[in-house]
């Protein structure tokens, strides 16, 4: 697990100013396998690191409450999930899955683990 | 609402308070020449004291005894006062009673303070005059000299004769307020002692006036049953009800004191039908019912029922499983600390629970013993389901060990112990409206845990053909029962 820290948001600064949070998840989102969204204090968060850690998957970890415009990704977030809590939130290859429950919900039902072997984040 | 003649009111509540032990008798009232004056001013109040001491009639007392009940009070119209310890003859206006004109000054003290606060604080006397001439219309009759210095004595002798009602009034409000005071603490220690029952899972009946109920977890059918069979019943066919609709585990403990006569007028607050025993109740019906249909599909298997009726009977179970996490949530949301303390379960139940219910990945290890014939494809089914099952328990669990962390954490930010006591209010205040944020995750992590055993079931019906999945559905719950019976011996073993 990696976590993008502020140096990283700072550098590219200049060129994203005033860009759409959305957009910028989106951004975010396609860059790596897997994305989770989140805040250091959450605990659900955490939970949710330790299940794709537990798999072997080494998901990329933004942490809104680090971030400058966290804030505003946040409630782009909210918005999204249609839900009063932003985090976690996870993105596979690009596309939404969802929330802690839709995430437990696919990976009891068999179909997350062929969902990160298709996005290059698992092998075997 | 109706008011009793005073005299019976009062002897009426010497023998009802009586019952109750050491409850002070509320309405009491210092008996001297303005007595009559205290009467109206307490019902003139609009004191919340007032109307909570009145409305508690325990052990289902008659509640005619309404006083300062906060709306209104129709007060009987009274002859007109006379304060005769002056001399003087105050004789008050004809300004109707009931909308806080009062007819004498001193009781307009009582009023002026009692509006704002219950504190007693001594009034000047100049402040008492001046008010007295702002609420009421005063005519003092009165015998005055020609002479001004005869005028000058009687004017001072008036003035200390006021002087001296007005501490008489002071005097009188402070013993009321004392009174008050008494009577509160009364009430919170009894609603304590409720509190401490309710715990225990009593059920205690306590009399009520009118709009109060507050029935929760979906219970409010319950009510309006228990309700209508003792209005149109009578008390026997309360009993009945109450028993019949109660399982073996609850006591009622109540004493209602109801005759023909008062049947139609005393209601029941139903306090004890708090989340947490409503829950209990739903789920005690829930597992007789869930037993029903178990033994139903043991049988039909047992005679080799066809598929398709077997199917119509696995699908009813799995539909009554939803029907219990439904019930969860409700009471996850009115009570989650009550569905994670497991008291709803029994004993050993309640040892090896996770997270406030069973663990999957544990019920997956004991079918997997008791389910072949499997195919390949269904036992790596059943395989993945128990390795990803086990996977999200420990996920979650992990995050509930991160919640206590964070939480002790939080709890230990401003210093502990004997120096820090007088840390400061506004970082205390912080400290917990954060741990209150933490804490409202806990409920969070119960809803996934269900959410989890739920889905969990739910795929493993999917991956079973029907007659297996009959099977799985029995093996789960005679292991339950196991475990449950074990309680039961456990609890009965004889001790030395």
């Amino acid at each position: 697990m990696h976590y993008q820290t502020q140096s990283w948001g700072a550098y590219v600064a200049p060129r994203n100013m005033g860009v759409d949070p959305l957009e910028r998840i989106e951004k975010l989102a396609s860059e790596n396998a897997v994305v989770i969204f989140s805040m250091s204090t959450c605990c659900m968060c955490h939970a949710i690191k330790r299940l794709f850690c537990g798999m072997g998957v080494n998901p990329t970890v933004y942490e809104l409450d680090e971030d400058p415009r966290g804030k505003d990704m946040e409630k782009a977030l909210m918005r999204l999930l249609a839900s009063s809590s932003a985090v976690p939130v996870v993105f596979i290859g690009g596309k939404l899955v969802g929330a802690m429950d839709r995430v437990m919900a696919s990976h009891i039902s068999g179909t997350l683990v062929p969902l990160l072997k298709e996005a290059g984040a698992l092998w075997l | 609402m109706y008011l009793m003649d005073r005299d019976d009111a009062n002897s009426r509540n010497h023998s009802r308070f009586s019952d109750l032990g050491e409850l002070d008798h509320p309405t009491g009232f210092p008996h001297d020449d303005a007595v009559d004056l205290s009467r109206n001013s307490i019902y003139n109040m609009k004191h919340d004291d007032v109307s909570i001491v009145s409305n508690i009639n325990l052990g289902g007392l008659n509640s005619s005894i309404e006083i300062g009940v906060g709306e209104g009070v129709e007060v009987d119209a009274r002859p007109l006062m006379f304060q005769k310890d002056a001399g003087v003859v105050t004789v008050a206006s004809s300004a109707p009673l009931g909308n806080g004109n009062f007819e004498n000054w001193a009781e307009s003290v009582i009023a002026d303070s009692q509006q704002t606060d219950t504190s007693t604080d001594v009034e000047n006397d100049d402040k008492t005059q001046f008010r007295g001439a702002h609420h009421g219309t005063i005519v003092v009759v009165d015998s005055m000299d020609h002479s001004k210095r005869t005028g000058d004595q009687k004017t001072l002798r008036r003035l200390a004769q006021n002087r001296e009602a007005a501490r008489k009034s002071r005097l009188r409000k402070k013993a009321y307020v004392q009174q008050l005071e008494n009577s509160r603490l009364k009430l919170t220690q009894l609603e304590q002692e409720l509190q401490r029952a309710r715990q225990q899972g009593v059920f205690v009946a306590t009399g009520y006036s009118g709009d109060q109920i507050h029935p929760l977890g979906g219970n409010e059918g319950q009510f309006k049953l228990l309700l209508s069979s003792l209005i149109h019943g009578g008390p026997s066919h309360f009993y009945e009800a109450i028993v019949r609709k109660l399982p073996r585990a609850f006591v009622l403990c109540a004493c209602l004191q109801l005759t023909e006569f008062h049947c139609s007028l005393i209601s029941l607050l139903m306090t004890m039908f708090s989340g947490a025993l409503a829950f209990d109740m739903d789920y005690a019906r829930w597992l007789d019912e869930h037993q029903r249909l178990i033994n139903e599909l043991r049988c039909a298997v047992n005679s080799n029922m066809a598929d398709n009726d077997l199917r119509l009977l696995v699908d009813g179970v799995m539909t009554h499983y939803d029907e219990v996490f439904r019930l969860k949530s409700l009471g996850a949301k009115s009570d989650a600390f009550h569905m994670l303390s497991g008291m709803w379960k029994t004993p050993a139940e309640r040892c090896f629970m996770w997270l406030g219910g069973f663990r999957s990945s544990e019920l997956l290890k004991i079918l997997g013993n008791n389910l072949e014939p499997l195919t390949d494809h269904q036992l790596m089914g059943i395989c993945n389901l128990q390795q990803s099952s086990q996977q999200a328990e420990d996920a979650l669990s992990q995050g509930m060990e991160a919640l206590q962390q964070s939480l002790a954490e939080t709890l230990s930010s401003t210093p502990l112990g004997p120096a820090g006591g007088s840390g400061n209010v506004a970082d205390y205040m912080g400290q917990m409206a954060t741990s209150m944020g933490k804490l409202a995750t806990l409920e969070n992590f119960l809803h996934q845990a269900d959410l989890l055993r739920q889905q969990t079931l739910q795929q493993m019906h999917r991956i079973l053909t029907t007659r297996q999945a009959a099977r799985a559905l029995i093996v789960i719950n005679d292991y339950l029962s196991r475990l449950r019976a074990l309680s039961s011996l456990w609890l009965a073993r004889p001790r030395d």
